[in-house]
């Protein structure tokens, strides 16, 4: 069996940086960051996604196959949230013409 | 001694016992198999990203339009739930790693004690859930409820982490404990897109019949999406549970090896993913506009 395992710990390292993550999101969450609040939510959230992706669902030992896999389905969701937010979002630019 | 008479038996059962007792007929290898397996579940959880992504858009469309609501309505959660149950999951997808480490090594009994503990973690996840949707009934915060304008905070939140664990067992906490913050709600609404909404009137105020329209029926629609959302994901989990335990009953009956253990992992995937579905849904739900 070619099957890669993963040091117990690297999962021990995995979980303190998800759970210092997390704390640091609370902490953003109550400073005032303007439009760049949501971002800094998002950033964070997408970091532990990445995180647990790799790590705990092994896509880091995965084949390339399994990796172009898991790729595509966030890209076909950005793709989703992309386009119907560049309809909503440029709406109000025709309302305000003068 | 060799359990086939190599000598005697029939070409077809010679064949068979070449291989591994769990290898199915269509794949060349264990290895192919795996691989095959973990490809088809990553498959699953791209519906997966699918399902709760429509949700996802329909609170970005939402939030983009009700901006103010949204941020009001995410004020009404209890931040200290959402973080505890957030560290509560990351702990139980730990759990699961090591439940599939264990697997990997072929030590059947720490698998068994491992998935046992995750089991544990999902269970208390879902206890603060129950606790947080018992609240907004309480209050009348649901998609169909008739909750008053503005929203009476009538339930208990926990403000400290003594408060939270006495409430995770069911014990009133000591100093009575509504969280002053969340008593008000506000009478004008002040954030810049509050101008380009008419029904917030001139100056920004909320009007007093806005039980069913306008800003109150926007706040509806933020727990509207809150309950679809955070439901879908506790199912997800109940469903877990349920794989899980399952899972837990095929290892004591030793189903699995080192060789063969594709369920464990293939469960653990699915885990893992629903821990990151609410790794989006915390910031999302709770924690955007508090700084507001």
């Amino acid at each position: 069996m070619s099957e890669h395992i993963v040091p117990k710990k690297t999962y021990y390292t995995i979980f303190s940086a998800l759970l210092v993550c997390t704390a640091l999101t609370v902490v953003f969450a109550f400073i005032n960051l303007g439009n760049f609040n949501i971002v800094a939510a998002l950033a964070i959230a997408a970091i532990k996604a990445t995180l647990v992706i790799l790590f705990f669902m092994h896509v880091k030992y995965s084949s390339r196959l399994t990796k172009l896999w898991v790729a595509v389905g966030f890209i076909w969701l950005f793709v989703m949230l992309a386009i119907t937010m560049t309809d909503y979002l440029s709406r109000a630019w025709l309302v305000y013409q003068p | 001694m060799a359990l086939i008479d190599t000598e005697t038996a029939p070409e077809r059962v010679k064949l068979h016992a070449e291989h591994h007792a769990h290898l199915a007929h269509h794949f060349e290898s264990m290895e192919q198999q795996r691989e095959a397996g973990t490809l088809g579940m990553w498959w699953f959880l791209l519906t997966e990203i699918m399902f709760f992504g429509g949700m996802m858009l329909a609170y970005t469309v939402y939030r983009h339009m009700y901006f103010d609501a949204f941020a009001k309505g995410s004020d009404v959660l209890s931040i200290w739930w959402g973080t505890f149950n957030t560290a509560v999951l990351i702990g139980s997808s730990l759990t699961m790693a090591l439940a599939v480490f264990h697997a990997q090594l072929g030590n059947q009994k720490k698998v068994v004690m491992f998935l046992l503990f995750t089991i544990i973690l999902g269970c208390v996840f879902l206890r603060v859930k129950y606790i947080e949707y018992s609240d907004k009934f309480t209050e009348h915060v649901f998609p169909a409820g008739d909750y008053r304008w503005p929203i009476v905070h009538e339930a208990d939140r926990p403000n400290n982490p003594g408060d939270l664990l006495m409430m995770l067992v069911g014990i009133e906490p000591l100093n009575g404990s509504v969280d002053a913050q969340h008593e008000a709600f506000p009478e004008k609404v002040t954030t810049k897109y509050a101008e380009s909404k008419a029904y917030y009137g001139v100056d920004g105020a909320i009007p007093e019949n806005a039980q069913d329209s306008g800003f109150g029926g926007h706040v509806r629609m933020f727990f509207w999406l809150y309950f679809a959302m955070t439901g879908f994901h506790a199912l997800h989990m109940i469903i877990g549970i349920g794989l899980l335990l399952l899972l837990m009953w095929r290892t004591r009956r030793g189903d699995f090896s080192r060789e063969y253990h594709s369920y464990i992992e293939l469960t653990g995937l699915y885990w893992h993913f629903v821990d990151i579905v609410w790794i989006f849904l915390f910031p999302l739900l709770y924690l955007v506009d508090r700084h507001l």
